[in-house]
């Protein structure tokens, strides 16, 4: 296989890890938002208490995309850094935000209000950035980010003020609000909690369906290449398949409240759905004119960075999971 | 304000506001597991309140610096989109391995933070000692990148192209090892004496306590060890710039002439247009010894290439100073300071005051020592191979950006500031009792 294919499919890999960890990090802090009921300061709690020992490491897998894209598709890079410069940098405010909202709040105790206000930061960042994250895909994915010896053709708003973007956006920010949801309700043992994000998760589950549905409609008409590509190949159809059966298997999982079973069909529709989308990309990075051939780094460099990241994750792996172990195996109630 | 100086303001903004709390995340993570350490190997319950203490004051600070690192890797892109184009692929692989290094650091902080009762002791003191060791690995790596834009190495240009590139030589560019030490131990220096300045503040409000004077013996003992070893760094810096990137050492001296055996001037003040440096303390063949050790080394001035290419020598010669003086003042306090502890004085008030006094200087000096690095290459971005105006964006309306950025960067600031204040700071005893939840 050839060392651009690779570097590709580690990418895609990252995007998926990072959907289904920092993007459930994202739909926490949307559920934060829309917190209500009887259980709202529970739910809250619950939420803060889910993310603050992982959202950080979550996060880097963000980092570590954008590092590979510029080294090993510097081009891409580059147009998407000019043409998307606007939601790009809507997304750097939300994680800005975000972070240090977060933290924020969790050292306000004692004082409530404040405590309310950096929640509301947080929440309404969290909640803006998967929309904008979804947005720079979406527009990657259409045709109009051209960008030529670094003059954006279509300006600075037309690359993605367009429906199609728009609605991709949606669409992350309800995966990831039904995933988080998904996953909370694994995360207590108070059937009461469990009841309300299993509510949400069924909600923001029909939505994002909607919205998938949105998304093929839309692209008809503005996005029609990726939706060949999504057609093109047997294993596109396989991959929606995957999706579709897991996503009948989290709803109905849900619907009888076998919880951990729902997180693991949620993982899986949400992962196939972005794995899905990076095979109808495929062999783009910013549609229509680079791709992962044209706008590579030499071979050599490739093959370094890819060994780089082999030796990286031998050390990267073991910590991980050691992380998750202690923090998201069953059984251990947070001692705090 | 024009688009370029908007995007120079930008980056210089962000490196600035992110250079303090990178600083801390590669310092303070040493010092708590010092303290772990300590609290393991005599049971003394100042050092686990210590440890602790200083693991929350890293919550927030490493929290706000990973945010605004993000900023900065998109920066890069969003504000010098051709610098990305063309350099990318060079300079990816030091990026690549801080994102591994980074990432370690992040896990292993959630486990030293949120693990004290859920992991055996040795992990979690092993935990401490990953988080200290990877935060110096992404300060290495981030720095070797800017060595690259220094003294860039790795490539031939073919065409206007960067071809029969080698990723680990232009890693390990010239410049690249010498920065990254000097920018390792500045950390150590800004993070320990701005630790230890704090808590010699307390010791002088509250009185003699077991707790503030065991944070200044950890502290100081980073900061102090670091800045006594910065004077070698520093030479080794100095010859290599003198060596590499003559016009560089020329304006950070204020060297407008060449001359055989140039003095160092102490001070002063460059004129530009007179092509003269006023007011300096002038050591005679000082400039020649430190730059090549040599007597009468021939020291390149700034006549040697036409004025529109020099940087801005008032500002880079000022900064230098400030950097070299802070770090004298600081190396004296360290002596002195090792000279009392040797001789086992109490802490004296006076020496506390002084400590206090001094303590913000470590960070005075990392400023303006990144000041001198970046101002001191321009105009290039990428040393005589890309000019900074050729790299900055098309995008319009930088300065609004700009504007919202600092707007949130200074908002960030003051609630940090703040809450450092109220948490790591304020004393120990009420605190613990009020809000146990938030001391674990």
């Amino acid at each position: 296989m050839n060392a651009c294919v690779i570097l590709a499919a580690i990418m895609l890999i990252s995007l998926v890890i990072y959907s289904l960890l920092g993007g459930a990090d994202y739909g926490a802090g949307f559920w934060d938002l829309v917190c209500s009921g009887p259980r709202k300061q529970g739910q809250r709690d619950l939420i803060a208490q889910a993310i603050q020992p992982v959202w950080e490491a979550n996060h880097i897998w963000l980092i570590l995309l954008v590092v590979l894209m510029f080294s090993g598709f510097p081009s891409a890079f580059s147009s998407m850094s000019v043409g998307l410069a606007v939601p790009i940098f809507l997304v750097l405010l939300g994680i800005v935000f975000r972070g240090s909202s977060y933290v924020f709040r969790a050292y306000f105790a004692g004082d409530v209000r404040t405590q309310l206000y950096w929640g509301k930061v947080f929440s309404i960042s969290s909640s803006i950035t998967p929309l904008f994250l979804g947005i720079v895909i979406g527009a990657i994915s259409g045709d109009a980010v051209l960008v030529d010896d670094g003059r954006s053709e279509n300006g600075f708003l037309s690359t993605w003020l367009r429906p199609f973007p728009l609605i991709v956006g949606l669409l992350a920010l309800s995966l990831f609000a039904y995933l988080s949801a998904c996953y909370l309700t694994v995360e207590t043992d108070d059937s009461e909690l469990q009841g309300d994000f299993r509510k949400r998760a069924l909600f923001s589950g029909f939505i994002s369906i909607m919205a998938a549905f949105a998304t093929y409609l839309v692209a008809e008409n503005s996005a029609q290449r990726i939706l060949d590509g999504l057609s093109r190949s047997p294993d596109c159809l396989l991959i929606e398949v995957g999706a579709a059966i897991a996503t009948l298997v989290a709803f109905h999982a849900l619907c009888v409240r076998s919880y951990p079973r729902a997180r693991i069909a949620a993982a899986a529709q949400v992962g196939l759905i972005v794995i899905g989308w990076g095979f109808a990309q495929y062999p783009y990075v910013v549609r229509p004119e680079l791709t992962i051939f044209n706008g590579a780094s030499p071979p050599n460099i490739l093959v370094e960075v890819e060994i780089a990241i082999a030796l990286g994750a031998v050390i990267l792996v073991p910590s991980l999971i050691l992380l998750l172990l202690i923090f998201k195996s069953r059984g251990t109630p947070s001692a705090q | 304000m024009d688009n370029f100086i908007a995007a120079r303001s930008q980056m210089a903004m962000s490196l600035a506001f992110h250079i303090i709390f990178a600083t801390i995340g590669v310092s303070l993570p040493l010092m708590m597991t010092i303290s772990e350490w300590r609290w393991r190997s005599t049971g003394d319950p100042a050092y686990l309140l210590l440890a602790k203490r200083w693991a929350k004051g890293t919550t927030i600070l490493f929290a706000v610096g990973a945010v605004s690192g993000t900023v900065l890797s998109f920066e890069l892109g969003l504000l010098w989109p051709r610098f990305m184009q063309y350099a990318g692929s060079v300079i990816g692989m030091p990026f690549s391995l801080e994102g591994f290094a980074f990432f370690t650091e992040a896990i292993f902080l959630g486990i030293y933070l949120y693990g004290w009762n859920r992991v055996p002791g040795w992990l979690h003191l092993a935990s401490g000692i990953i988080v200290a060791v990877s935060g110096v690995l992404s300060a290495i790596f981030v720095t070797l990148v800017n060595g690259w834009m220094n003294t860039p190495a790795g490539f031939d240009i073919v065409a206007g192209k960067f071809e029969n590139i080698h990723p680990l030589i232009a890693m390990l560019n010239p410049a690249g090892v010498p920065e990254a030490v000097h920018m390792v131990l500045a950390a150590y220096t800004a993070g320990g004496f701005a630790t230890a300045g704090i808590h010699g503040w307390l010791l002088l409000r509250r009185g003699r306590n077991r707790f503030d004077e065991a944070a200044i013996g950890i502290a100081l003992l980073v900061g102090g060890v670091a800045v006594i070893l910065q004077s070698v760094s520093g030479d080794a810096l100095a010859r290599m710039v003198a060596d590499k990137q003559p016009m560089k050492l020329a304006s950070l001296e204020g060297q407008f002439h060449t001359e055989i055996g140039a003095p160092l001037r102490i001070g002063g003040i460059p004129f530009p247009d007179e092509r003269e440096t006023k007011y300096a303390i002038e050591i005679p063949h000082g400039l020649s010894l430190l730059g090549f050790h040599k007597y009468n080394a021939l020291i390149k001035g700034l006549d040697q290439e036409p004025q529109a290419d020099w940087p801005n020598v008032r500002i880079v010669h000022i900064c230098f100073q400030i950097m070299v003086g802070c770090g004298s003042l600081l190396s004296l306090f360290a002596l002195a300071s090792s000279w009392i502890s040797w001789k086992k004085r109490p802490l004296h008030t006076l020496f506390l005051k002084a400590l206090v006094f001094v303590s913000p200087l470590g960070f005075v000096a990392l400023e303006a020592g990144w000041m001198v690095t970046e101002l001191g290459r321009q105009p290039w971005i990428i040393y005589r191979l890309m000019r900074t105006k050729d790299a900055v964006t098309s995008m319009p309306n930088v300065t609004l950006t700009l504007s919202v950025m600092t707007a949130v960067y200074v908002i960030l600031g003051i609630v940090v500031v703040w809450l450092l204040s109220r948490h790591v700071i304020a004393a120990p005893e009420t605190k613990q009792i009020e809000h146990p939840e938030v001391l674990v």
